[in-house]
């Protein structure tokens, strides 16, 4: 409890005058202008880590309470009395959003149709009437010009989130994202940062044609200077959007096309994921299966038939592409001494490859067999159903690939 | 914005030594008997070409002071891209060098008619504008010799140059990718009502680039405060601008927006025309200048700069167009200043450069550790840590 408090404490003089830490003031949105503004990260970790892994079988909102920061009424940290709403995905998006655009003027939202129309996935919905043109900006189709715009918007101190209508267009500003927005921090020797946030939705879809299905997680990985982040629950897309925002470094939030309508109770409470953490899905014994986005939800399909057959895997989503957490997945491999990754990224040099070399390189001693990862094939995607259905990892192949492992 | 303000023009630094100065704006003057503060108007040297709006005049208002200012500016930025040439040729500058020598009327002219709270955003030809923007000789130096007192503290080179507290972004190595960053400029600035422009440079090289006419329509969509200033300095690297712009008269390639090409040999045009195009950003959105102008050296100290265009036109360009001669004429009929006036304040300037240089050569090289410092704000990869992170495992050297 300390060391979150201590953490909130650092933040507060740049909201109020006030230096004592009250949690019913917090939350005032200050309205000063940027050149008042002060900087201040704030990022809520979870000081109780240890005991996060070790429950069984917890919930999610179990899980989130170390995290929550509770804000009006004073609430206790400590207890979620309180139920919670249900919410979709790209509700919970905007959730996020909308909170982060009231608490700091300087948050702005551009991309293509994300103001009069809401958004093509609706995840800006409705914040254009709130908030007006300035801060909701629909842009013209030039991704390249406004990934960069968004980013000298951020080297003077505003919080651009740049919203890719689909992932694969960002291809067109890779040269903005890799060379001004990764790379500016450290080449102009610490003077400029780079708070912006873009994110979009990406993965393979229902038969969108090879184009609209990309995954770019693999391209941006290598990027220095940058951090990359992928939701894959209502929960989580909330707090990782929080996060981004309010983290000083350049955040790519990767979303998923097919998981924008996941409903979920998520807290009322306000809370921020840390960028860093990965998450436990369900611990186990017998192996760890490393996943993320859309392909946490085939995993969980297959750990119900892998439990019927008496295995007991265990599954972590490991949220952060960029860095790897390798502390939670270290401790898991620690434990079971076997590693699956499933992936939706493509196999040759994809975000697998690199965990795969990452664990191999630390863990190596923990681990009772080659690390085996599944990932889409090396292909683009085809539109056909079926064949579009195999270049996705499925449950079967995931129940498959246990088996051998456990052998 | 959130950038720290500081006065515009004539507050000194606190970096400074007596002994390097840095640019003096408007403070020194040459003048011993006659009034330094006498205004003066002067006529550019050709009028402006004006395309979707009027033509700003030709009369310019200027001072004794400021025309002085105007020549040990341009002398100690002409002096400080020669010793650079130098300073290549010895091996100590490695990579690429991009001189701006002949075009300094631009990067002067530009400062003269605007505050330190607008904002400069140029490519890679950025040594005289950073010094402009306030930036220090050793700083220099030290940066293209890879020291730790560069500005970018040795990590970014030639070609990234950036002083926030002078408003000064950069320095960008990829042709053209600076243009939508200056909009974004703009935009921030729009965004918090500040009032103030943004120039963006670019070369004719860049203005074929696909992401400037981008960045144009956003801006000209969202009414944002930006000034587009094209430094025509009639080659793309070695390939002439009728070979590479279908259309080379590129303050008129904004169709909808509005041009104005400007003789950039002539610092008092240069004032001029950013002038002008500041109220005007200000009220009417983007504009785009052209500045007309002609850099002696290649491309960069890897051309020699005489395989596209002839050694008669550079002298010849040297001999009617330069920029300092220009001012020294001004001084001379003018009679603000001495023929030995003049020369006495070339070699101060040469004397100043030599003194950054031998400052720069003392100072350190980066440490170690250094390579894995800024990467991001928080600090990854400084240290790394093992499994179990309350234990460092590595602090990488």
């Amino acid at each position: 409890m300390a060391t979150l408090f201590q953490g909130l404490g650092i933040v507060t003089p740049s909201f109020s005058s006030s230096n004592s830490f009250d949690s019913n003031n917090f939350l005032i949105p200050s309205r000063r202008s940027l050149s008042e503004r002060r900087d201040g990260i704030f990022v809520v970790r979870s000081d109780a880590r240890v005991s996060q892994t070790l429950k069984t079988g917890a919930r999610k909102h179990e899980l989130l309470v170390p995290n929550a920061v509770a804000t009006k009424g004073g609430s206790s940290v400590a207890s979620t009395s309180k139920p919670g709403h249900e919410l979709l995905l790209f509700e919970a998006l905007r959730e996020g959003l909308e909170e982060e655009m009231e608490r700091d003027p300087c948050v702005c939202v551009m991309g293509e149709d994300v103001g009069h129309y809401g958004g093509s996935y609706k995840v800006t919905k409705g914040l254009a009437t709130k908030f007006g043109d300035l801060r909701v900006l629909d842009t013209p189709i030039a991704e390249n010009a406004f990934t960069g715009m968004g980013i000298g918007a951020a080297m003077t101190g505003l919080r651009p989130v740049v919203e890719g209508m689909n992932m694969g267009f960002l291809l067109l500003a890779f040269n903005q994202i890799s060379n001004n927005c990764g790379m500016l921090h450290y080449t102009s020797g610490g003077q400029f940062k780079i708070p912006i946030v873009i994110r979009g939705p990406g993965g393979v879809g229902r038969q969108l044609g090879a184009e609209h299905s990309q995954r770019l997680e693999s391209y941006f990985q290598s990027i220095p200077g940058i951090q990359m982040v992928a939701c894959s629950t209502p929960y989580n897309a909330k707090g990782l959007m929080k996060a981004a925002i309010r983290s000083e470094n350049p955040v790519i939030l990767f979303e998923h096309v097919l998981l924008y309508n996941l409903k979920e109770r998520i807290p009322d409470e306000e809370y921020v994921l840390s960028l860093e953490e990965a998450e436990m899905v369900r611990p186990g014994e017998h192996v760890t299966i490393l996943t993320y986005s859309r392909m946490r939800y085939h995993v969980m399909q297959a750990a119900k038939t892998l439990v019927n057959k008496g295995y007991d895997p265990e599954v972590i989503d490991i949220r952060s592409l960029k860095p790897f957490d390798l502390y939670t997945i270290g401790n898991s491999v620690k434990k079971t001494h076997r590693v699956l990754i499933v992936e939706e990224c493509m196999r040759t040099g994809g975000i697998g490859a690199s965990l795969t070399a990452a664990i191999t390189e630390n863990f190596h001693d923990y681990l009772d067999a080659p690390i085996v990862c599944l990932s889409s094939q090396d292909v683009p995607t085809p539109y056909a159903g079926t064949l579009e259905e195999w270049t996705v990892v499925q449950p079967a192949q995931i129940v498959t690939a246990v088996e051998q492992l456990c052998q | 914005m959130a950038l720290s303000r500081i006065a515009s023009s004539s507050s000194p630094s606190n970096l400074l030594k007596p002994v390097s100065l840095v640019l003096s704006l408007r403070r020194r003057s040459v003048c011993t008997s006659t009034t330094t503060e006498q205004p003066l108007t002067i006529e550019t040297s050709v009028p402006f070409t004006a395309h979707n709006c009027d033509a700003p005049p030709r009369a310019v208002d200027t001072s004794a002071e400021e025309l002085a200012s105007f020549f040990r500016d341009m002398a100690l930025m002409r002096r400080m891209e020669i010793a650079a040439d130098s300073l290549y040729k010895a091996k100590l500058i490695r990579g690429f060098c991009h001189l701006y020598d002949g075009q300094e009327a631009v990067a002067v002219g530009m400062e003269a008619a605007v505050t330190r709270r607008d904002c400069v955003i140029t490519a890679y030809r950025d040594h005289c504008t950073f010094l402009a923007r306030g930036g220090t000789l050793k700083e220099v130096f030290a940066e293209l010799m890879g020291r730790v007192d560069g500005c970018s503290k040795g990590k970014g080179g030639s070609m990234h140059f950036y002083r926030k507290e002078g408003g000064f972004f950069g320095g960008h190595g990829i042709v053209g990718a600076q243009v939508p960053l200056g909009c974004g400029l703009a935009f921030a600035q729009k965004y918090c009502k500040d009032e103030n422009v943004t120039f963006a440079l670019y070369g004719d090289g860049a203005a074929n680039q696909g992401q400037l006419f981008e960045a144009l329509n956003i801006s000209a969509l969202w009414d944002l405060p930006a000034i587009l200033v094209c430094e025509n300095n009639h080659y793309g690297m070695g390939t002439a601008e009728w070979r590479a712009a279908k259309n080379p008269a590129y303050y008129k390639r904004g169709d909808y927006a509005p041009g104005l090409k400007v003789d950039g040999m002539d610092v008092l045009a240069v004032k001029q025309a950013c002038k002008f195009a500041k109220e005007f950003a200000l009220k009417n959105g983007p504009i785009i200048l052209e500045m007309d102008t002609y850099r002696y050296h290649g491309h960069s100290m890897s051309d020699p700069g005489s395989t596209y265009r002839t050694r008669d036109e550079i002298s010849g360009v040297r001999q009617e167009r330069d920029p300092i001669e220009r001012v020294r004429k001004l001084l001379l009929n003018h009679e603000i200043a001495t023929e030995k006036e003049l020369k006495d304040i070339e070699k101060e300037v040469r004397k100043e450069v030599d003194e950054a240089i031998a400052k720069a050569k003392e100072s350190q090289m980066p440490k170690s550790s250094d390579l894995f410092t800024n990467v991001y704000v928080k600090g990854f990869g400084v240290e790394a840590f093992g499994a179990d992170r309350k234990e460092v495992r590595a602090t990488l050297p």
